[in-house]
């Protein structure tokens, strides 16, 4: 017997982890640790296109996680630079160090 | 039996997810992310979707990871930053807009009224993603390699070193 697992749940678990990602760009201050928690957001926003590419029958939905995963490759490569360029002139990666534009 | 793998994923990617964003030490946030991804594609099989299953441990838990773990190593060999203590107005504030995030999306979810099909298993193969990316999508996916290509352009001139002032002269000479 194969209980599938309904829509919701997937749902209801991308909606957790995507809230999971917001509290850790909200509340931490080193760099990397919200750059991964952007990437956890990301993951969960895939989540939600696979399950509604199941629920529909339609493949468009992975192809659009496809693009993200592209998308999200480019913005690590540069993301990650920017933090390195900023490491080399501060010596840290604690945002509330990096203020310079802040007026 | 489906339902219990998904209890048990769901979970694991949870708490990992959780211990990504309350660890100290960035190495063990990466290890819990690598964790956090492997779940994911777990549930992508379960979803039928195994060409991107697959993507995402090759993609994310492979490259994505590895840059990581590369520039935290160029970063900081220290371990544990004592500075990660986030005062706890920030904290409180921001687990509360995170809730409030929540809420929005659990009350999105009252309205999602898609009826559940069965779950075809010719969906997610190489084929059937690769007709409709190299067909219908075919100038996304071409434009999506542009922008890669562009990342690898504006990285490059990003972090590359400026020569210092004594070695400028060699480096004009040798055409740099």
């Amino acid at each position: 017997m194969n209980m599938a697992v309904d829509l919701g749940w997937y749902l209801a678990l991308a909606a957790l982890l995507f809230c999971i990602g917001v509290a850790g760009v909200l509340t931490r201050r080193n760099a990397l640790i919200i750059f991964m928690s952007i990437e956890l957001m990301l993951n969960a926003v895939n989540l939600t296109f696979i399950a509604f590419s199941r629920s529909l029958t339609n493949v468009d939905g992975q192809v659009f996680v496809f693009l993200v995963m592209a998308v999200a490759a480019a913005e690590v490569a540069v993301g990650l630079a920017i933090i390195v360029t900023i490491f080399r002139h501060k010596e840290t990666v604690d945002i509330d160090k990096v203020n310079l534009m802040k007026w | 039996m489906e339902l219990i793998l998904f209890i048990i994923t769901a979970l694991v990617a949870l708490v990992s997810a959780f211990m990504v964003i309350t660890r100290r030490t960035p190495i063990a946030s990466v290890l819990y992310l690598v964790l956090t991804f492997f779940c994911l594609a777990v549930l992508y099989v379960m979803l039928g979707a195994q060409f991107i299953a697959a993507m995402q441990i090759v993609v994310y838990a492979g490259a994505i990871m590895v840059l990581f773990l590369f520039v935290l190593m160029l970063l900081s060999q220290r371990g544990a930053q004592t500075w990660e203590v986030a005062g706890p107005m920030r904290k409180w504030l921001g687990f509360a807009a995170a809730g409030g995030v929540l809420l929005v999306a659990a009350t999105a979810l009252q309205s999602v009224g898609v009826s559940d099909t069965v779950l075809d298993p010719e969906i997610g193969t190489v084929s059937s993603v690769g007709s409709a990316l190299f067909r219908r999508f075919l100038l996304p996916f071409e434009v999506a390699s542009v922008l890669l290509l562009g990342a690898i352009i504006g990285v490059v001139a990003m972090v590359k070193r400026k020569p210092y002032p004594s070695e400028t002269e060699e480096g004009v000479e040798h055409g740099s």
